[in-house]
Formats: C-alpha cells, sequence, structure tokens
C-alpha cells in the first residue's frame, strides 16, 4: 500500500486544497462530512482492512508552514487580532507587512503556477478524460465530454515544495517564541 | 595529487558569500557548465533552508539563547556558532554577540587583524570575540563543509579554488585573505580581483559573443558597488598575435561605502520624518524601517510613475495593526538621498571630500567620509590618467585630465535600479561630452548579485587554457622606506626616502630584483619599515630611491617587520640584509630579508600588530 500513501508534503498540500475546498465549495463539503460519518460510523469488518480511504494530515509540515508564514509575514498575529476595532486603513497598513512577508514566503518555499493559462473569460474545452482534479466543472454540468464553458478561476498548483529541514527533535508547536527582552 | 574535477569560485564578500564550479570535465571552449551551489544553513532556530547566498554574518549565542538540538546543520551536530541567516535576523536584535564586516575588518589597518576584537561593541569578559581572520576563516569553512556535504566523492581541497578579493585590497588583507583559505585546507587556491571577476562573468555569459562587443583599444571601467564597498577597476583590451587580450591597468581605492549605507540613509530620512511626528523608533523598529525602507525604494525606483510607497513599521509585540507605524517614502526623498545624495552630478574635476577625523575618534571602520560614488570615480579616473600611456595603440585622448573609458560594466545589486544606472552614464557621459570623447557603451547581462563568485568559477576553467585571461599582475608598486644619511637638525624629522621593492605589474610567480640597498637587522628583535603603495607610478624599477612625491602619489601602508631568529646568532649583531619581493602562485605579495651570504632569508611580515593605541 505504499505507493498509494502520499508523501508528508504532498500530504499537506492536500491537506491545504481540502481545507479550501471545504470552506469553499458546499457540495465537497458534504460529500467530506458523509465520508468522516460514513468512516467513523462503517462498522469495521470489511474484509481488506489494509485499504484506507483516509489518513490523517500529518501536523509537523502544517505546523512548520505555520511558523515560517507568521516569522516573515505576522500572519498569526493579524488572524488573532480583532479587527473590528481599526478603520480600513489601518488595516490596509498592516496588511502591507503581512502580504509582504507571506508572498516572500509562499515564493521561497514552494513554486505555483496557474492549473489554466489562457485567460480568465476565455471560453475553453475540455476533452473526454481531462483531470477532474484539476479542473472543476460547475453550473450546468450535464452531457458528455467534451465540455465547452468559461474559465472562471484559472486554479494554481504547487509544482515544487522546498520546506526547510527541521532539526531533530525541535518543537514545531512553537510557532512563534515568545520575546524578553534583557 | 589528482585531477581536479571542478574549478571553484567562492565570492567572500563584505555582506554575504556565494561558491560557484564549474565541471571541467564537460566543459569545452565558450560552453561552460557552470552552476552555483545552494547553501544549507541555519534560517530560525531548528530550521535549515537551502538558499544561494551565504549572508557573511557570524552569531555567538548564549549558552542558555537556544534549545539544545534547535543549533544544527547538516553535517555537525553542535556547531557551537550560528553563520548565515539566522545569523542575521537574530543579530539584528541582538547586536552585541553578532560579529558582521569581517572583511571591512580585515583591510583595516588600524587593528590587529589577529586579535579577537569582533564583535566590535561586545561587553568584555561576557561575549566570547573572535579576530577578523577567524571569522573569514568560519565562513570559507561552512562553504567547505556545505560543499563536501553535497559532493562525498569531491574534497574542496582537491578543487581548483579561486577566492575573490577586493582589487582595492593591501598585501597584508590579502595574505590573511590567503591564510584563510589555507587554513581550511584549500591547496589548489588563487586569489583573483572581484572586478575582474566580473568581468569573466560577462564573457563567460556572452558564450562567445565578448569578441563582438569589445574591440582593440577599449578600456572597460567595472564599477562595483556590493554591500559595503565600492571597487573600480579599469582593462584595457589589446591584442597579441591577432587574438583580443585583456589587461587590468588599474585600480581604485579602498572605499568603504556600499548598498547598506543607501538603505540606512533611506531609513534615517524617514526616521527624522516620524521623529518630527512625535514618534520615537527604538533600535528594532529602526532595523525595520531599513527593511521597509529597501522595498519602498526597490517598488519606487522599478516604476518612475509611482510617487510614493508606503512603508509601515510593524509593532514589536502581537499587536501588529494596533502597533504598527504607517508612514511613506516619496520619490522625492529617494532621489533626494540616494540619487543626488550618492550619485550627484558633479563635474570630472570633483573630488572626495575629506573630513579631519576628530582627535578623538573611536576605534571604528574608516568608512568612506564622502558618500558620493561619483566623486570617487572622478578622482580614480583622474589620478589614472596616464595609466594607458605605455601600451601600444592607446593614444592619450582629450585633455588629458582624466582617462576616457569607452565602456562600463556594472556590477553589484545596487545597480538592480536602472536609474542609478542611467545617472552613473550620464555623469560619465557628460564628462566625455566636455572633453570631446564619444559616449560609453554598456556592457550588459552579467547577473548583478552572482557575478563575482561566478566568473571566479569560469577563471579556474580559463586558467587551465579554457579561455581568455586578464593579464596585468600587481596594481600597485611597493616601497620601503629609508632614512636618509644626513646630519642630524634639531627639531627636524630626517628626510624619508622611498626604496622601490616590487615593481608595478609583477605576474604571479615571479620574482623582482634584489635592491643593491642594504639594512641592519638586529639578531633577535622586530624591526620595522615603513612601507608605502603607489597605484601610478608604473616605471619605478626595484632600487629606485624616491626623495619626494607628490601627494597622492604614494599611499602609506601600515608598518611591516622582520625579525632575524637568534638561532645561530649573538643576540643583539646587527646582520645586514637586502629586501626581495616576489609574488607567490596564489597571488600575494611576499617580502624576504636575505643576509648578505648564505641561503638563508626571513619572511617579513605584513600583518602587524598596530603601534599605536593599543
Amino acid at each position: 500500500m505504499a505507493e498509494s500513501t502520499p508523501p508528508a508534503s504532498s500530504r499537506l498540500s492536500l491537506a491545504l486544497s481540502a481545507f479550501w475546498r471545504i470552506l469553499t465549495n458546499p457540495a465537497f463539503a458534504g460529500a467530506v462530512a458523509a465520508l468522516r460519518r460514513g468512516s467513523a460510523d462503517a462498522p469495521r469488518t470489511s474484509p481488506t482492512p489494509e485499504i484506507r480511504r483516509l489518513q490523517d494530515a500529518e501536523p509537523n509540515a502544517a505546523l512548520q508552514l505555520l511558523g515560517l508564514l507568521q516569522q516573515e509575514g505576522r500572519f498569526i498575529d493579524f488572524l488573532e487580532e480583532d479587527v473590528a476595532a481599526y478603520s480600513d486603513a489601518e488595516i490596509g497598513a498592516a496588511t502591507r507587512v503581512v502580504h509582504e512577508g507571506c508572498r516572500k514566503t509562499l515564493r521561497q518555499h514552494f513554486a505555483i503556477e496557474a492549473v489554466r493559462g489562457e485567460p480568465e473569460g476565455t471560453r475553453v474545452t475540455l476533452a473526454e478524460g481531462f483531470d477532474s482534479s484539476a479542473v472543476r466543472l460547475t453550473g450546468n454540468v450535464v452531457g458528455r465530454p467534451p465540455f465547452t464553458g468559461r474559465l472562471t478561476h484559472r486554479g494554481w498548483r504547487v509544482t515544487e515544495t522546498r520546506l526547510p529541514k527541521v532539526a531533530a527533535g525541535h518543537d514545531l508547536s512553537v510557532v512563534a517564541p515568545a520575546e524578553v527582552e534583557l | 595529487m589528482s585531477q581536479a574535477r571542478y574549478a571553484v569560485g567562492i565570492d567572500l564578500g563584505t555582506t554575504h558569500c556565494a561558491l560557484s564550479y564549474v565541471d571541467l570535465a564537460s566543459s569545452r571552449g565558450d560552453e561552460v557548465s557552470e552552476a552555483m551551489m545552494q547553501v544549507p544553513q541555519l534560517t530560525a532556530p531548528g530550521a535549515v533552508d537551502e538558499l544561494p547566498l551565504l549572508p557573511s554574518f557570524l552569531y555567538l549565542p548564549h549558552p542558555d539563547e537556544f534549545a539544545a538540538g534547535d543549533i544544527v546543520l547538516p553535517w555537525n551536530s553542535q556547531p557551537g556558532m550560528i553563520v548565515g541567516e539566522m545569523a542575521r535576523s537574530v543579530g539584528a536584535q541582538t547586536p552585541i554577540r553578532l560579529v558582521s564586516s569581517a572583511k571591512s575588518w580585515l583591510c583595516h589597518p588600524g587593528v590587529d587583524r589577529r586579535a579577537a576584537i569582533l564583535p566590535a561593541g561586545a561587553p568584555d569578559d561576557e561575549v566570547a570575540r573572535l579576530s577578523p581572520y577567524d571569522a573569514s576563516v568560519r565562513y570559507l569553512q561552512h562553504l567547505r563543509d556545505a560543499w563536501n556535504h553535497a559532493h562525498p566523492n569531491d574534497d574542496l581541497a582537491a578543487q581548483e579554488v579561486a577566492v575573490t578579493v577586493p582589487a582595492s585590497f593591501d598585501p597584508a588583507a590579502r595574505e590573511l585573505t590567503a591564510e584563510a583559505a589555507q587554513a581550511v585546507g584549500f591547496d589548489r587556491l588563487v586569489l583573483l580581483e572581484e572586478p575582474q571577476a566580473a568581468l569573466y562573468s560577462w564573457i563567460h555569459e556572452s558564450r562567445g559573443e565578448w569578441r563582438n562587443q569589445v574591440r582593440v583599444s577599449d578600456i572597460i571601467l567595472v564599477i562595483d558597488v556590493g554591500g559595503g564597498t565600492t571597487d573600480l577597476s579599469l582593462i584595457a583590451v589589446t591584442e597579441r598575435e591577432g587574438a583580443l587580450e585583456l589587461t587590468r591597468v588599474a585600480v581604485g581605492d579602498h572605499i568603504l561605502l556600499g548598498g547598506d549605507n543607501m538603505d540606512l540613509a533611506l531609513a534615517h530620512v524617514v526616521k527624522s520624518k516620524l521623529t518630527a511626528e512625535g514618534k520615537v523608533l527604538d533600535h528594532w523598529q529602526v532595523q525595520a524601517l531599513t527593511h521597509g525602507c529597501r522595498h519602498a525604494k526597490e517598488a519606487l525606483l522599478a516604476d518612475t510613475a509611482v510617487e510614493a510607497v508606503p512603508v509601515v513599521v510593524p509593532s514589536r509585540g502581537s499587536r501588529l495593526i494596533g502597533g504598527s507605524i504607517r508612514t511613506e517614502l516619496t520619490r522625492d526623498e529617494v532621489a533626494r538621498t540616494l540619487i543626488d545624495g550618492f550619485f550627484p552630478e558633479v563635474a570630472a574635476s570633483a573630488r572626495p571630500a575629506a573630513r579631519p577625523r576628530g582627535a578623538l575618534t573611536r576605534l571604528g571602520l574608516p568608512y568612506a567620509q564622502d558618500p558620493a560614488v561619483t566623486r570617487h570615480l572622478a578622482a580614480f579616473l583622474g589620478m589614472q590618467a596616464g595609466a594607458i600611456d605605455d601600451l601600444p595603440g592607446f593614444a592619450p585622448r582629450g585633455s588629458g585630465s582624466f582617462l576616457h573609458p569607452t565602456a562600463v560594466l556594472f556590477n553589484g545589486g545596487v545597480f538592480k535600479a536602472g536609474v542609478l544606472v542611467e545617472r552613473v552614464l550620464k555623469v560619465i557621459n557628460d564628462w566625455l561630452a566636455a572633453d570631446g570623447a564619444p559616449p560609453v557603451r554598456v556592457l550588459a547581462g552579467a547577473d548583478l548579485d552572482l557575478a563575482v563568485a561566478r566568473g571566479a568559477a569560469y577563471y579556474g576553467y580559463v586558467r587551465r587554457g579554457g579561455g581568455v585571461r586578464i593579464r596585468g599582475g600587481t596594481a600597485r608598486a611597493y616601497y620601503v622606506g629609508v632614512e636618509s644619511a644626513m646630519p642630524a637638525v634639531p627639531g627636524l624629522e630626517p628626510p624619508l626616502q622611498a626604496l622601490c621593492v616590487a615593481p608595478f605589474g609583477m605576474e604571479e610567480g615571479t620574482e623582482a630584483g634584489v635592491p643593491p640597498q642594504e639594512f641592519g637587522l638586529v639578531v633577535g628583535e622586530p624591526v620595522r619599515f615603513r612601507f608605502f603603495g603607489s597605484a601610478v607610478r608604473r616605471d619605478d624599477q626595484v632600487g629606485v630611491l624616491l626623495e619626494d612625491w607628490s601627494p597622492g602619489e604614494l599611499d602609506e601602508l601600515e608598518e611591516i617587520e622582520a625579525t632575524l631568529p637568534a638561532d645561530s646568532r649573538t643576540p643583539g649583531d646587527v646582520v645586514p640584509v637586502r629586501l626581495r619581493a616576489s609574488v607567490t602562485e596564489v597571488g600575494t605579495l611576499r617580502l624576504e630579508a636575505m643576509p648578505r651570504s648564505g641561503p638563508e632569508h626571513w619572511k617579513v611580515e605584513f600583518n602587524v600588530r598596530s603601534a599605536a593605541g593599543q
């Protein structure tokens, strides 16, 4: 079963993409919820128990990425702060720090490219056998391929992940240490 | 010794180090397979990342500062000291434990470069210290270990290694750099001047096209503004047996002025604006402001339509939105501070202002007193007006008040800003136009950050016959001070004469003649000589005795010292010796004291503990 278990790096991107998809796509969220219920409730009488349909996302790479986003872009500081008390101008000023730092982190550690090279808004045709994990159909999804429709989002694909190596025993759960000036 | 597989170039910079390598076996003619080594280094506690540059910073951590096991490298579980990116970021908050600009200290004549004096501001007895020499060894060690980790079958010590030094480095600083490289095991070592390395990189990048972009009697001006230093060189294009040749004819003075000064200057402009609004910044915030200004500057220089770019000084605490200070950097401020401050439009006759130093100046780095790069450039071209008079095919041009370059090669990250390139070109072309000469051409296409390392690796390939070499030898003639024999006059120092011991343009692996003058050395006691260099006296032969010279013609270097061991002699005896200069294969100057007879000789030390104030 080893070849069906993705390595930690791709599991992270899988976890992140699943996270966003659950948040933005009610249908997908419903399917995942059903999947979770199914795996939780199903009686464990399967004749082939070694087939794991779900796996735990490895937390270390996620913690490491959180730490990097905080270190360079004050990501957690920004999200943990109550924005209701501030004007748009004040939030906008802080956003520059977050945007610059997080973008630097993103570009340093990932190579990202658009899934579809065409400008958004153009009509595209999907031949039979297209990769449905890379292109999602929305709206009037009926009939058979080839499908023709308007590109509403070009998509993103991580083509390379370059995360720093971690010292054995390093506590990744401290994503930002407290600072004490002597 | 086995055959080297790679030619390796190491840029040992003031603010960054980089390593490039050429696979000698798979390179032919103009097709050279060259690559940059990614350098693993700590980027945060417990995190090791691979970056193309190794920041030249070293941090000496407190034993309780980091968790055991968090300071680790792929090849060392307890390095003890932190080198690179993490040293820089942690050191910004705890500067008393940070060693930076070690290279500038390495060529500081006022200090003992082997004495543990860094970090410069560390409290006594609390922080272990290193010498500028030790710091250089540490950076080279890190690069060596990174290489050996990545190439377990090709030890770096067995490869051809070229380490770059500023063209303006004096003999003592060159020797210390070579010794540092030899201390980490580089036996096949050569030193290469950084502006030459930049030109080699340009030649390499052109893949043979360079022969069409320059022509005989061109004079190439290399302007290399790094993070901490400005380095100038002139390289003439000559011809021998129908093939183009390159000859380095002059190098500039050592100018401690670079891109970091420019970012700091902008930060101070913005800081004073905030102070006027009643907002006071602490040390940490000024660091963050400098960082923000660098980004704002890049945005403003990249897009001429933008009038102002916001700069945010983030809060130090976790309240990012509530605690941050917002301000902006305007186009006018950048133009005033950067373009007119560091690259003002000046006449060719302009010279850098030299403020008299206060009597009680703290012992620090001798930063350039005039920040105007263009004035330093005018002084260099003016001083070198006669540099090509002896070259066949180069007629003196124009008024003769300054040397006319015909092409310019820019190097250093500062010149990523197109407006600064344009400004420097405009200034040079205005000088040329006023003297009736055509404008310069720009030699484009080199990588501004990595050219020095890349060119140094390519140089290793060229040395094996793979391409054109830049010739030129030493860029200075060297003299020893001799007190003239005349009756003592009370209240007057005996006049000093300068004896030429090494002529201009000595090639690697050559020996100068021995001047007839003899010096008396006292056995068992160190004897010091005053030592001078000249970047303009090209025709002095060994043995020439100068009675007087015009200001600026001879620069006094730090004193040199010879000690005759008392082995087979009586301490206190005076032995007459003569001085012989040579240039080693590595590229360092060597001076030896030789007695009248016998095969013995003793090395004369360049790096002497400073007599003043130590």
